[in-house]
């Protein structure tokens, strides 16, 4: 038998319906390769062994009488910007760093009815706010193909972790490329879904138009049987959307003969890494090998998209993170004055840099006198470029080309540059504004470093994109390289 | 103060009125909204503001709106949006209010004042838009700290714009009224002012009249009565007219009313004003509604306070004062209807028992029409039998407060004390007689021309009879056998 932590969330789920291993076994092994990698990699701010323990006895007694659920006895890890019941979710922050959720986020709430066993929350930038981990305040994740490399962020420490063997699956949030980006980085499949798909109720907002929740996995069917069970309405979100859940499962098999696949002649120019558009232009080469046509589509506006998303996802952090003042939960300033020195001590103590550059940010383009320069025109643009999609999916079923300009940078390397750093997120950011289900799918290696291939669809097309990438995995075995010192 | 010492100046003043929904639920929570609960006590995630929580709009919000916006004759937005006003405050949890900014669900709308001159006076409402109250900071008992009660955090609120179309403070006072009369008619607020469920701020400013830009307007906060916003108007108005006069100018700012005083004081200027960074929420849709949905609304509107007022005139047969005071609350007015509707009397009478006896017992204990002890059709038993002659209106007030006292029915109470008027000719003819046999001077004088007698005749026989004669039969008999 293959090891346990080798394998897939599907390979596992039959390991234990077929009673080949418990899922105490499962977890005592998963925690096991928790203690020996973790310390290298820093993926978990908490781990929940005995928790774990305690999930995984009960699916296995449930197993027995045949009531667990689908995930019944798999384990999984959550970002930690996901409220956990009487678990601390941190946020990445000193603001959250000893924060305890009274209740589960709606995902969370999902996958454990579903019996998943969660083994811990995974690391990730400040609030989400960062490409690199390196933002978080229990300090950075690292790159399991290259310890000196980041693993991408903010879902940094999930798809670390995923790529190590240690977690068959975790969540992520993506807000402008935070679960497609780390999975690009660390040769994993991320799936961000439509906006709406997934409920936000218990996920820590950072910019609400924006934050979509979502899985890092090893393969796509993974993927496919973990969003069928955190998609859905929650009335508990007014932004999540009521529209049956399809079993993204049964379709996967599908033939992708005759799919309109979208190439974006901007996507290839300058910005991008030679060899990383090369492994991207391989990988649909064989989309066309298994029947798919490829059609130039055009995105004029894409090169607004990081402006624009440095205007609208600032300005509603600078409002999303006000209730952190000191007063009720999170850090708190020692010995204030008077209000206005805990309001500002508590915020200048808890919050790091870059969250406090965007909030920054995010405040001035919401002030009096430049929000219709900033904020308003954002808005406008944001339209223009959801229509220049709308209007490209007209004519294709999914847009491919590259998830990051090229493969996982040094740690260190772009922490005193923003900007260079914003730039990574450059082909991601779209989807994000345009609220379009969007997936990073591991499609071979630069210098040693995986790269992904990028999937966007229309709203709602969710199957499509896992039946291409599917597909495309059936040809092909990038998603199955596991860098060596994990294996 | 006189309006006098106005004269030669133009007031001008706009209010804002914070409306409580009587809604059950919080705004955007299912927490309850009840008054008076230990602190923090009905606050959940929600309105705590914890991280990872979602507004979700209670509809029974919109449907209150929009049965204001039909009642003030306003046009109701097919859509509208809420939007984060941005601050820090201990007691505002999420450090931004959920409210309407750019697209309120009201705009437009009007009602009618009558003036100092008895004029009808249109005053124009701006808008009414939905927004969360905040929780209350309690600094009393508590040493160095404060605390913080979120137990309103989140309770729904509709604001109310005037357009400055008042002149005075009386006519503040009135457009005040009426909208307090419009909310409880329509059942959207209970306007009790003493827990805060209705709130006023007035804009107030002064100019010269004749001069055509309007001066700069301070704002006055903290009005909980109606006394208190005309007292804090008037001391506000006298203020900045006497700040003009020195050679000052009035500066834009917030004042607070203090009530022990009687004056406003600064709070703060327009300098020190928050820059609230409104911009749409994201975390909740805009609000869409169908021109169905506001027709099905429209049917529901009940009669507004100024068509009753005219159809009790009409149909009543009232006076316009007695029917303003009638229609001041819909339960007043039903009340009153109850009574007309099952009494053969007058209606006239029925609103004189309504707003006399009845009105007097209730303000005595401090109760509302909701509270009376005596019930609307009971108050029509009392009314018929003055109708008909079994008791005379004199009998009738003790009897009213025997039935006030709990001794029964009209009839019962009649029955009990045998205050059954003396309507048999040959009884009154009896004790008639014994009057004028016991007053021989008084006769004389009667027939000597001193007509003004009568009335001494009528009251010994009425002191005969405790009062239960009929007194029109007295009058007759007495006049026939003294003018013998």
């Amino acid at each position: 038998m293959t090891e346990l932590h080798s394998q897939t969330l599907t390979e596992l789920a039959i390991g234990l319906e077929s009673g080949d291993f418990t899922s105490v076994e499962l977890t005592q092994a998963l925690l096991d390769r928790v203690a020996e990698h973790n310390d290298k990699l820093n993926a978990f701010v908490t781990i929940t062994a005995d928790e774990a323990l305690a999930t995984a006895a009960h699916a296995d007694a449930a197993r027995e009488t045949g009531s667990g659920g689908v995930l019944n006895g798999l384990p999984i890890i959550h970002k930690d910007i996901f409220c956990t019941r009487g678990i601390r979710t941190t946020c990445g922050s000193k603001m959250l760093e000893n924060f305890v959720s009274p209740y589960d986020a709606t995902v969370v709430e999902k996958l454990s009815a579903a019996g998943a066993v969660v083994l811990g929350k995974s690391n990730m930038d400040e609030f989400a706010m960062g490409s690199s981990t390196e933002t978080s305040y229990f300090g950075p994740v690292r790159n399991p193909w290259n310890l000196d490399c980041t693993p991408g962020g903010s879902s940094g420490g999930s798809s670390a972790a995923v790529a190590a063997r240690i977690a068959p699956a975790a969540t992520g949030t993506d807000t402008g490329g935070s679960i497609r980006q780390p999975a690009s980085l660390t040769g994993t499949v991320g799936i961000k879904p439509t906006y709406g798909r997934v409920s936000r109720y218990g996920m820590i907002a950072f910019a609400s138009s924006l934050d979509q929740a979502g899985v890092i996995t090893r393969s796509a069917e993974d993927a496919a049987r973990l969003l069928g069970v955190m998609a859905g309405f929650d009335a508990r979100d007014s932004t999540s959307i009521d529209q049956p859940v399809p079993d993204y499962t049964l379709s996967i098999g599908d033939s992708i003969k005759g799919l309109r696949v979208g190439i974006v002649r901007e996507h290839f120019d300058a910005g991008l890494d030679q060899q990383t558009g090369a492994r991207v232009k391989e990988a649909i080469a064989v989309l066309e090998s298994l029947g798919a046509t490829t059609v130039e589509v055009s995105l004029p506006n894409l090169d607004l998209s990081v402006p624009t998303y440095y205007v609208v996802a600032p300005a509603e952090c600078s409002s999303n993170l006000s209730r952190f003042d000191g007063v009720r939960f999170g850090h708190r300033a020692e010995d204030p004055e008077d209000l206005l020195d805990l309001y500002c001590r508590s915020r200048g103590e808890g919050f790091g840099d870059e969250v406090k550059r965007r909030i920054m940010t995010g405040t001035y383009v919401l002030s009096a006198g430049y929000y219709d320069a900033y904020y308003l025109k954002a808005q406008q643009v944001r339209r223009l470029i959801a229509d220049d999609f709308k209007k490209a999916f007209a004519n294709v079923d999914v847009i491919a080309g590259p998830t990051t300009p090229s493969p996982a940078f040094k740690l260190g390397d772009k922490v005193d540059d923003p900007i260079t750093m914003y730039l990574n997120d450059i082909y991601t950011i779209g989807a994000n504004l345009a609220g379009l289900p969007a997936m990073s799918v591991p499609c071979g290696l630069v210098d040693d470093l995986p790269v992904g291939l990028h999937l966007v669809g229309a709203h709602f097309t969710e199957e499509i994109l896992l039946r291409c990438a599917h597909q495309y995995q059936q040809q092909t075995d990038f998603h199955t390289a596991c860098p060596e010192a994990f294996k | 103060m006189g309006i006098s010492s106005f004269s030669g100046w133009e007031v001008v003043i706009g209010l804002e009125v914070h409306a409580q929904l009587a809604t059950k639920a919080k705004i955007f929570s299912g927490a309850s909204t009840a008054y008076g609960a230990e602190p923090n006590t009905q606050a959940c995630l929600v309105d705590l503001g914890y991280p990872g929580v979602l507004p979700v709009l209670n509809e029974e919000v919109v449907r209150m709106a929009t049965l204001f916006g039909l009642a003030v004759n306003a046009t109701v937005a097919r859509r509208s949006v809420f939007a984060r006003k941005n601050y820090f405050y201990p007691d505002l949890p999420k450090g931004y209010q959920i409210s309407q900014y750019e697209l309120p669900i009201v705009e437009h709308g009007e009602l009618f004042i009558t003036d100092g001159d008895g004029n009808e006076r249109r005053i124009g409402i701006t808008r009414a838009h939905l927004e969360e109250d905040a929780g209350k900071s309690i600094h009393e008992g508590l040493g160095a700290s404060s605390g913080i009660d979120l137990n309103r955090a989140g309770t729904p609120l509709l604001e109310i714009v005037s357009e400055p179309d008042l002149r005075s403070a009386k006519e503040a006072v009135a457009y005040l009224r009426k909208i307090h009369t419009i909310v409880r008619y329509l059942g959207i607020s209970d306007g009790n002012m003493q827990e805060g469920s209705f709130r006023c701020d007035a804009n107030v400013s002064v100019r010269r009249l004749g001069q055509k830009e309007l001066g700069t307007r301070a704002e006055l906060k903290n009005l909980n009565s109606f006394r208190f916003i005309e007292k804090a108007i008037n001391f506000e108005i006298e203020r900045q007219i006497e700040l003009i006069k020195d050679g000052g100018e009035v500066v834009q700012e917030t004042r607070l009313y203090d009530s022990d005083k009687d004056e406003t004081r600064s709070m703060r200027s327009k300098e020190e004003a928050n820059d609230y960074r409104y911009f749409p929420d994201p975390d909740l849709l805009p609000v869409e509604i169908s021109e169905e949905y506001i027709e099905a609304i429209r049917v529901t509107l009940p009669e507004l306070p100024d068509a009753k007022q005219q159809r009790f005139v009409n149909d009543y047969d009232l006076k316009s004062d007695a029917a303003a005071i009638l229609t001041t609350s819909r339960a007043l007015a039903d009340y009153f209807e109850a009574v007309v509707g099952a009494t053969d009397a007058r209606a006239q009478v029925a609103a004189n028992w309504v707003l006399g006896e009845l009105s007097g017992a209730l303000n005595r204990e401090n109760k509302g029409i909701g509270d009376s002890r005596i019930a609307a059709t009971d108050l029509a038993g009392l009314v018929n039998r003055i109708h008909d002659h079994t008791i005379s209106g004199k009998i009738a007030k003790q009897v009213f407060e025997a039935m006030w006292e709990g001794e029964g029915t009209a009839d019962e109470v009649i029955e009990a004390k045998g205050l059954e008027q003396i309507t048999d000719s040959s009884a009154i003819e009896t004790i008639v007689d014994r009057v004028i046999a016991a007053n021989p001077g008084p006769v004389e004088e009667y027939k000597a021309g001193k007509d003004k007698l009568m009335g001494f005749f009528v009251g010994q026989v009425m002191k005969e009879t405790q009062g239960q004669a009929n007194p029109e039969q007295v009058n007759q008999i007495l006049k026939a056998k003294l003018n013998d």
